[in-house]
């Protein structure tokens, strides 16, 4: 019963939340609140617990709140409801983009949300860094401002040395996320 | 490699380097399925990047579900979803259930911390990649612009505008400009136009 409770209250997060994972914490917060799953407390140490592991954010929250719930079962209920709006409705878009693109109103369209959206991710980075490097009380946090700087200049310029062609094209993604953990733990550590 | 192997352990790689959130993600799909691998153009990659945004759910299990299916139909769509969650379910799991306290470890927080950073990095480097490799013409520009401005005074000042919103607007617009173009009147002024741009592409 538990678990179709939470596979119902995750398909409502799945359907209704648009733009990424921080847009569900008000929905999520929400629904464990007022059937009494979790206390405020507990629901901030899961949102914490939930950015920094990986894989999607909503992912995450759903894991956590079937686990405390309802074990495995309960995990595997919450994280299916999740997933599956999204998984449904690019099946559908994926289905019927090749012959959409060929109309010439879907491409207009496109043309003014594509770099729309590219816009708002660049937004996002840029106010992330930012968010990143202001301490508490607003006052900025040298080390945390100097340690961007050194690894956006080991990142960037190792990709601007290794050439695009060359298999040997600087550090990936993922070297840069495990090199940045390792750096984290030496210098918050001081 | 079977190719929905591959699919799989590819997404689950990804899933485990995912750290906060889908946008981190995509710098590596750019990486891996469109550079590496050459599962999807970078168009498409885009076009579901935009698509994802607007529609509800994860962004990263939209990507994922997106080339799973382009490589090998349902089948593909359903190993590269479970693939891309499978990892944060697992993780999530041991935490919630025998890890009281996991983030107040001071190895672990400061860890995260410097992870924090590199995440930021990567955000703006996929949308650096994205944004190097668009036709530049001015009416992308124009929403280019559109979207970070909004955007920067959206977070800026806290508003409580829907990014859809932003994003469909801006589809709006584009559609709007495009019909505009396309009316009698700007027909001919266009005819002559793409006439030109022909003759350039030629050229090259």
């Amino acid at each position: 019963m538990i678990c179709l409770q939470l596979f119902l209250s995750f398909l409502k997060v799945g359907c209704f939340t648009f733009g990424g994972g921080y847009a569900s914490i008000p929905l999520i917060r929400d629904i464990v609140l007022t059937k009494g799953w979790m206390t405020e407390d507990t629901f901030t140490y899961m949102i914490a617990v939930s950015e920094s592991t990986p894989g999607p954010i909503m992912v995450n929250l759903a894991s956590y709140v079937g686990t405390v719930q309802a074990g495995i079962p309960g995990a595997l209920a919450a994280t299916m409801a999740v997933v599956l709006p999204s998984f449904l409705i690019i099946l559908l878009v994926a289905a019927v983009l090749k012959n959409a693109m060929k109309n010439r109103y879907v491409q207009a369209f496109l043309r003014g949300m594509k770099p729309c959206t590219m816009g708002i991710i660049l937004a996002t980075g840029l106010c992330m860094i930012v968010r990143n490097m202001s301490g508490e009380n607003g006052i900025p946090d040298g080390r945390a401002l100097l340690t961007t700087l050194v690894l956006a200049a080991v990142y960037f310029g190792s990709r601007k040395i290794g050439k695009p062609d060359n298999k040997k094209r600087g550090l990936s993604p993922i070297q840069l996320i495990i090199l940045s953990a390792g750096v984290g733990m030496l210098v918050f550590a001081m | 490699m079977s190719i929905l192997l591959d699919l799989f352990l590819t997404f689950c790689k990804i899933g485990f380097f995912t750290f906060g959130g889908g946008l981190a993600m995509l710098s590596m799909i750019e990486e891996i399925c469109v550079e590496k691998k050459q599962w999807i153009s970078h168009e498409d990659a885009m076009t579901v990047t935009a698509v994802a945004e607007s529609t509800p759910g994860p962004i990263a299990i939209n990507l994922a579900t997106y080339i799973g299916f382009q490589m090998k139909g349902t089948v593909g769509a359903v190993v590269s979803t479970t693939a891309m969650v499978l990892p944060s379910l697992i993780l999530i799991t041991v935490i919630a259930a025998c890890l009281e306290g996991f983030l107040t470890i001071p190895v672990i927080a400061n860890a995260f911390k410097g992870i924090k950073l590199a995440v930021g990095i990567l955000v703006l480097d996929a949308a650096l990649k994205m944004i190097r490799k668009m036709k530049k013409q001015p009416v992308t520009v124009f929403f280019l612009l559109i979207g970070c401005v909004c955007m920067l005074i959206i977070t800026v000042f806290s508003l409580r505008i829907s990014v859809v919103l932003l994003m469909f607007s801006s589809g709006a617009l584009s559609l709007l400009m495009h019909c505009i173009a396309q009316s009698p009147k700007n027909q001919e002024k266009k005819g002559a136009e793409r006439h030109d741009e022909e003759r350039r592409g030629d050229g090259k």
